[in-house]
C-alpha cells in the first residue's frame, strides 16, 4: 500500500529534476530544506530520524541534491522525506514536506477494533510486518 | 478519471533541432561579455595577466556553448583557479567579481560567492572537519566557494592536523561535482607553491593558474586617484606630487602591501584633512571637504623617515 503522507503523494514519484525543481523553489521562497528519514511512517510518528542538520543558508538545490543522495545511499529501503522550514515570524514552520523515497515493498496498515465498556468502539492503526 | 498532466517544473524538455551554423560574433554580443570585459578594464588599474585570462576563459565557455548547441562532445569545463601574488594585488577583489563574471557568463547557475578561510572549513576536534566542510561546499553550490590563505588548510608540522581532511573532502567535491561550484583558492605565490607540491591532487585539478604582478608606481599612483575618487575626493597638485613621492618611498618598505598600503595611506590622509579643517575653524565648503593637500601626505611616518627628517 503507498503510503500518502505530505505534498504530491497522490502523484507518481517525482523525478530528481522535479524535486531539484521543488526544491529550488522552496530556497527561492527563502526556506531551510532538511532531509529526515524512518522505518516507521505511521501517521502518528511526528519525529523522524534528521539525516544532518537543516541546510540553512543554501541558495541552490544541488546541495540538498547532494545529501538526499547520500541518505538514499545510506538508507535504500527507508521512508525519507523533505521539508522546507519558513522562519518568518508568525509562519515558523513546515511549509512544504514530501515524500522522495520508499521502500520497494510498503507493508501497509491494519485497522484494529478494540470493544470498550459499553459496547464503545475504539480504533488504532497498527502497523502490517512486512 | 482525467488523466493527470504529469509535466512539472524541471520536467525534461524535448530535444530542439541541431542548427547547422552558429554566429559567434551575434552569441558575443548577446552573452554581455563585451561590457563585462569593458567595466573589469575600468574598475580595475592594470592586472594585465588577469584580465588576459578572463577574456580567454570567456572566449572558451563561449565555445564551449557553441559546441554544445552544433551537437559537438562538450564536456563541462574545469573553472577550478588558483590566485597567487604578493599582498595587495588584487586577488580578494578579482574573486570576488569573479563569482558575477562566471554568472553572467552563464557557467555558474546562482553567481554568489561563499568566502572562507581554513577556520570555516577545518574542526577542532574528531568528527568535526567533514561536516563543516560539508555544509561550507553545500553553501557554495551554484557558486563560487573562495578559500583565502588556502596554504593555511596543510600544516606539514603536524601530522594530525585535521586539514587533510578537508582537504580530501574539497578534492572530491571539486572532482564530481564540477557543474555546481568553482573553487577558487588564493594565497602568496611562495607558500602556494609549497601547498600545491605537498598536495598534488590540487595542481591537476586547478585549471587556471593566475599569477598576480606587483603594481607599478604609476598603477599605485592611478589606484589612489581611483580610492579618492570613489571616495568623493580628490588631490591636489601638490598632494599628487606628494603621492607620487609617497609611493616610492613606501615600497622600499618591507611590508609594503601594494593597493592595500595605498588604501591605508589615503585612510590617514583623509584622518589628518579632517583634522586640519577641525583646527582651522571657521566655515568650510564642499570643496574645502573634498580636497587632500600635500601636507596631508608630506606629514606621513613614511615621507619623514625617507628624507631624514
Amino acid at each position: 500500500m503507498k503510503i500518502t503522507q505530505g505534498a504530491f503523494s497522490f502523484l507518481p514519484e517525482l523525478t530528481d529534476a522535479q524535486i531539484a525543481a521543488q526544491v529550488e523553489y522552496a530556497l527561492g521562497q527563502g526556506w531551510a530544506v532538511s532531509i529526515e528519514v524512518t522505518d516507521d511512517p505511521h501517521p502518528r510518528n511526528c519525529y523522524w530520524e534528521m539525516w544532518g542538520m537543516p541546510m540553512f543558508g543554501l541558495k541552490d538545490a544541488a546541495g540538498v541534491m547532494t545529501e538526499l543522495k547520500a541518505a538514499r545511499a545510506t538508507r535504500p529501503q527507508s521512508y525519507i522525506r523533505l521539508n522546507a522550514f519558513d522562519s518568518t515570524r508568525g509562519w515558523e514552520t513546515i511549509r512544504l514536506s514530501f515524500i522522495v523515497n520508499r521502500p520497494d515493498v510498503e507493508p501497509g496498515f491494519h485497522l484494529d477494533r478494540v470493544e470498550e465498556q459499553g459496547r464503545v468502539q475504539r480504533y488504532a492503526i497498527r502497523r502490517k510486518s512486512a | 478519471m482525467t488523466t493527470l498532466d504529469t509535466t512539472m517544473p524541471g520536467a525534461a524538455t524535448p530535444e530542439t533541432a541541431v542548427p547547422a551554423k552558429l554566429d559567434l560574433a551575434a552569441m558575443y554580443r548577446e552573452s554581455e561579455i563585451g561590457p563585462l570585459l569593458a567595466e573589469l578594464d575600468r574598475d580595475l588599474i592594470g592586472l594585465q595577466p588577469v584580465k588576459n585570462r578572463i577574456r580567454e576563459i570567456a572566449a572558451y565557455l563561449l565555445v564551449t556553448k557553441a559546441r554544445r548547441e552544433l551537437g559537438l562532445e562538450a564536456s563541462t569545463p574545469t573553472l577550478h583557479m588558483a590566485f597567487t601574488g604578493n599582498p595587495g594585488t588584487g586577488k580578494t577583489t578579482v574573486a570576488l567579481r569573479m563569482a558575477g563574471i562566471l554568472h553572467r557568463l552563464g557557467y555558474v547557475r546562482k553567481g554568489h560567492l561563499v568566502s572562507v578561510t581554513r577556520d570555516d572549513l577545518v574542526g577542532q576536534y574528531i568528527g568535526h572537519t567533514a561536516p563543516k566542510t560539508k555544509e561550507v561546499l553545500k553553501r557554495a553550490m551554484g557558486g563560487v566557494l573562495f578559500i583565502d590563505e588556502a596554504y593555511y588548510l596543510y600544516r606539514p608540522e603536524n601530522e594530525k592536523d585535521y586539514g587533510q581532511e578537508a582537504i580530501e573532502i574539497l578534492l572530491q567535491v571539486m572532482e564530481n561535482q564540477r557543474d555546481d561550484l568553482v573553487v577558487i583558492l588564493a594565497g602568496y605565490a611562495d607558500r602556494m607553491q609549497t601547498f600545491f607540491s605537498a598536495n598534488p591532487g590540487f595542481r591537476s585539478r586547478i585549471a587556471h593558474h593566475i599569477d598576480f604582478p606587483d603594481y607599478s608606481d604609476d598603477e599605485l599612483f592611478h589606484i589612489a586617484e581611483l580610492i579618492a575618487e570613489k571616495e568623493g575626493y580628490r588631490f591636489d597638485e601638490g598632494a599628487k606630487a606628494a603621492m607620487r613621492d609617497y609611493i616610492i618611498a613606501r615600497r622600499s618598505q618591507s611590508d609594503f602591501a601594494n593597493a592595500r598600503s595605498i588604501r591605508n595611506a589615503f585612510d590617514r590622509a583623509r584622518l589628518r584633512q579632517a583634522i586640519r579643517l577641525f583646527d582651522a575653524g571657521g566655515t568650510v565648503d564642499a570643496d574645502a571637504l573634498s580636497t587632500i593637500t600635500a601636507e596631508e601626505i608630506r606629514s606621513s611616518r613614511v615621507l619623514s623617515v625617507a628624507t631624514g627628517k
